[in-house]
């Protein structure tokens, strides 16, 4: 078999985190009765207008100025026509002429080394409603919610040559826009919708070989199994001496299989022009450098930064700048409470060990900074020891709850009474007399022993290091 | 002096000194529909109930002294492409033959608000593509003066029934001189604003970035009357514009001394009826006569208006008339086995000949391939129609011209050749195509005693000039009543 290149490059839909919808004020909400999020502008209603809202242009400005784009200063909407009763005027309000943002990249690293990935452009459009088919009735209904919430879609170069490189890009993408705020990129809520268009080539060819679209991919592994899955089928085609088709296919991720959906010959005109309705979006010298110093520190800023400011390994680092709200829960706990190296442990270590148990993502974690901060302040006063704190800071991680509160209506507090603990290890020396003897022959781990047993009549509420000095003492 | 021989303005008078009830004013206005609809066909929805339900609102406001204005207590009519919450929207297509909007259109709201009592809505050319108003799904309309003739579209229902004086002044909408045009045909004076003055909110689009709703009415202070209330910049139309006065009331004045008024010679060739010639040449006569220079000059580009208009209205037209498709509201065919074939029969049954001849004439247009040789060329078109006018307007005030180059045609004559049709426009598109405002006033009959209209043309934004030119030249030649309608 000869040696085959892939060539991919993404059109990636990104749902914007506006509260209400590109062209209304309808909310943009999930999980309204069907229907209930809408208005005349987002059904089509006869003799509605649009009136853009200016925080899409913005969102999608800060995605361009995070990915290097020129952005473009004198932009327009166009209409693409299709019919389909998902969208209510049968054509979507979308930018084809002069898209908001042109020539971007952005660089990723994978093992196969560093790269910069070229970005064709940006542009913002309107999603659709959703059909919803009743088996009972047998008729399909439609939902409108979703219609006109603000997309923009960003079109890759094809400069990717493997699943690597695409989920590096992605992730990398993902980031970026989760640090804007200007989308959360849940790829299983659909809020991030990747397509990837795909072709192989032999090695050294210079004309790119025919490339299909494969749609439906609902997460990274969907990503990076239809990628393998379509390259071998094209190399299969190529190799039996048959030709790949020009077309759109659907990945069925169950089976790792992708189905033709249409050709190049059924593909549509959308018969594109200029939405009348619209002016042109005219982007000021000032709305864009008010738009710049308003950028965010970004993941790659954030994580110089961390290594600049605190004595964390970048292993750390790497894992807290991995999710935006892990890295705001990481600053936010250390304004209160100092300490991010405790802090920066208790994300690391508990938290992450929790996610895992739980089966969650960083950006599920729901407890407050102040309650973490809290906790490390009870450790730090001595209030509780760190057996204790693990204990409590499950109950945080599930429930937000306040540990100082918690510790006190539990009793776990730690009993600061050096008369109480003195007793207790009087007690002990005196039970133990083996114990004692052999630390006396020069077995000093006879004293773990000591403290152990301290602790348990205790019930686990004393500070070891205390108990410790006592025993040394008394001894 | 009879209720209904009065104009708007005089008629809010008389209700305010409280010598005409709301209520005699509405009830006249229905009797008069009553007796003329038989004959005259303006509307597709009358609401008698809902007038007279308003009338007595309307009355106790103006009681109360909430409601000043010169629109306070009139009964109008609006054109049945603006949106009228809770009364029937059909734009005289079958495929809407039932939508009950939910919402005022801007323009509707605003008249609402100063107190007009609305009638019901006119007939029209279906989704205003017509010049006659005989493509109506809902049978054409005839003109007063004389009912063997059109008169005149897309307009046509609101033009005839402020000439039948079936309601007091009326809305229509302008996308290629569908104001202009059937007011002169009928006699009655209207006004196409500048694109942008009025909210297109709620107005069904045909060609969007032609579409301007505009007042008909009896004579010149009726129209600026009612442009007062209508226009406004509002947020719900991003191609609304805001302006630096709504006050156009105070443009009525009887002086054109020193004003500069172009005649366009290019006007008044080959085409144009020797008569409405004749007519239009006199009416700046009288203008000349009130102290106005007047100058033939020559205005270039006028040959390719017409198709510029057509590629550009119909493309717009094709995509804007796509939402009709059964799914939502309107019109859904009765057998139908999945949705393609659903699509396929409730356009094909829904829509008229003519709107199907503009949807496949923008569909091509606009198809991939000959995008650049017919929808981006007639864009280019277009403004270079704009820079002619911006030069004329460096001369002169207004320009004069005929609105149409005969007076209304007969029945079933304009449609059976659509391309005549279409050069009818002649001298209303530009106008569109430079989002210019642009006012029709009758100026005369020709010999079988159909009106005839002089179209005053101004500048972007510069209203208040044609209205004077327009004004001044009614004090000289009064408008005169229809001599067909029923009084």
């Amino acid at each position: 078999m000869k040696n085959y290149e892939t060539v991919i490059g993404l059109e990636v839909h990104v749902e914007l985190a506006t509260k209400t919808k590109i062209f209304c004020s309808c909310s943009t909400a999930f999980g309204g009765a069907p229907n209930t999020h809408t208005c005349p502008v987002c059904t089509g209603m006869p003799g509605s207008l649009p009136v853009l809202n200016r925080q899409v242009v913005e969102y999608a400005m800060a995605v361009g100025l995070a990915t290097n784009c020129d952005i473009t200063r004198y932009g327009k909407f166009d209409r693409k026509n299709y019919f389909y009763p998902d969208n209510p005027q049968n054509y979507q309000i979308s930018q084809l002429y002069l898209p908001i943002c042109r020539n971007g990249h952005v660089d990723i690293e994978t093992s196969a080394g560093k790269k910069s990935i070229g970005i064709h452009e940006i542009h913002m459009e309107e999603d659709a409603g959703k059909l919803i088919h009743d088996e009972w009735e047998d008729c399909s209904l439609v939902d409108y919610n979703r219609s006109g919430v603000p997309l923009i879609e960003i079109v890759s170069e094809p400069d990717m040559r493997s699943a690597d490189e695409v989920i590096a890009y992605l992730e990398k993408l993902r980031l970026i826009i989760q640090y804007l705020g200007a989308s959360d990129c849940k790829l299983q809520e659909g809020s991030m919708r990747a397509d990837v268009n795909l072709s192989v080539r032999e090695v050294g060819a210079e004309k790119f070989g025919t490339r299909t679209e494969m749609k439906n991919l609902n997460s990274f592994k969907a990503i990076a199994r239809a990628i393998e899955g379509e390259k071998a089928r094209q190399i299969e085609l190529i190799e039996e001496g048959k030709a790949v088709i020009q077309e759109t296919r659907r990945w069925d991720d169950n089976k790792e299989y992708s189905y033709a959906m249409r050709s190049k010959e059924d593909a549509q005109d959308y018969r594109y022009f200029p939405e009348p309705d619209l002016v042109p979006v005219v982007i000021s010298e000032e709305w864009l450098e008010e738009v710049r110093s308003r950028q965010p520190e970004l993941r790659d800023e954030k994580m110089a930064r961390y290594r600049r400011e605190y004595d964390i390994p970048d292993y750390d680092i790497e894992i807290l700048t991995g999710s935006k709200h892990m890295a705001d829960l990481f600053e936010e706990t250390i304004a209160i409470c100092g300490k991010p190296k405790e802090v920066s442990n208790w994300l690391m270590v508990e938290t992450m060990r929790l996610l895992k148990e739980k089966n969650q993502e960083p950006e599920d974690i729901s407890f407050s900074p102040e309650h973490l901060a809290a906790l490390i302040g009870l450790i730090g006063d001595g209030k509780i020891n760190r057996t204790t704190a693990k204990e409590v800071f499950e109950v945080i991680f599930a429930e937000d709850v306040d540990p100082v509160a918690y510790v006190e209506e539990k009793g776990l507090g730690m009993v600061s009474d050096d008369g109480a603990l003195r007793e207790v290890v009087e007690n002990v020396i005196r039970d133990n007399p083996q114990s004692v003897e052999d630390y006396h022959a020069g077995k000093k781990k006879a004293i773990g022993f000591l403290v152990g047993q301290t602790m348990k009549a205790m019930h686990g509420k004393a500070d070891p290091a205390k108990i410790n000095k006592l025993l040394a003492e008394l001894l | 002096m009879s209720i209904l021989s009065m104009t708007a303005v005089e008629l809010s008078k008389k209700i305010k000194e409280k010598e005409i009830s709301v209520k005699e004013a509405v009830q006249a206005s229905l009797d008069q529909i009553e007796a003329g609809e038989k004959k005259y066909n303006c509307y597709v929805t009358v609401d008698p109930e809902g007038a007279l339900a308003q009338a007595e609102a309307i009355q106790k406001k103006i009681d109360d002294g909430e409601l000043t204005g010169p629109l306070a207590g009139v009964p109008m009519a609006v054109k049945d492409n603006i949106c009228t919450k809770g009364l029937k929207t059909t734009c005289s297509s079958k495929i809407l033959y039932n939508f009950v909007p939910p919402y005022d259109a801007e323009a509707a709201d605003h008249l609402k608000k100063a107190g007009a009592v609305i009638l019901g809505k006119t007939n029209m050319d279906e989704f205003a593509m017509g010049s006659t108003t005989e493509t109506s799904a809902f049978g054409a309309t005839k003109n007063p003066w004389n009912t063997e003739h059109v008169p005149g579209g897309s307009s046509g229902g609101s033009c005839s029934a402020v000439a039948a004086n079936e309601c007091f002044a009326a809305l229509g909408s302008d996308t290629g001189g569908s104001i202009r045009q059937p007011s002169s045909f009928c006699g009655v004076t209207g006004l196409k604003p500048t694109y942008g003055t009025v909210s297109r909110y709620g107005l069904i689009a045909y060609g969007s970035s032609l579409d301007q709703i505009g007042p008909v009415a009896k004579d010149v202070a009726d129209c600026a009357a009612i442009l007062d209330v209508i226009a406004g910049h509002d947020r719900k139309d991003s191609t609304s514009v805001a302006r630096e006065t709504y006050d156009f009331v105070s443009a009525l004045q009887d002086d054109v001394k020193g004003m500069k008024i172009g005649i366009p010679a290019g006007y008044f060739g080959e085409g144009l009826d020797p008569e409405v010639k004749a007519a239009v040449l006199a009416a700046a006569d009288v203008l000349k006569a009130k102290g106005a220079e007047v100058e033939m000059f020559d205005l270039g580009l006028i040959e390719y208006a017409i198709p510029a208009y057509y590629v550009i209205a119909s493309a717009e037209a094709s995509s804007n008339l796509a939402r009709f498709d059964g799914v939502k509201y309107g019109y859904r065919t009765e057998e139908y086995e999945g949705l393609h074939n659903m699509y396929k029969k409730t356009r094909s049954e829904g829509f008229g000949p003519e709107v199907k001849r503009r949807i496949m004439l923008g569909s091509f247009v606009l198809s991939s391939g000959y995008y650049d040789a017919y929808y981006l060329k007639a864009l280019r078109t277009k403004a270079l129609i704009k820079q002619e006018f911006d030069r004329a307007f460096e001369r002169f005030d207004v320009i004069l011209a005929p609105a149409a180059p005969t007076t209304a045609p007969k029945l079933g004559e304009s449609l059976a050749n659509p391309l005549q049709m279409y050069l009818g426009d002649i001298y209303t598109i530009s106008v569109n195509l430079a989002g210019l405002p642009g006012i029709s006033v009758p100026c005369g009959t020709d010999a079988k005693g159909l009106p005839i209209g002089v179209q005053m043309i101004g500048n972007c934004f510069e209203e208040k000039k044609i209205l004077r030119a327009a004004y001044s030249f009614q004090k000289e030649h009064p408008f005169a009543a229809c001599p067909g309608a029923v009084l």
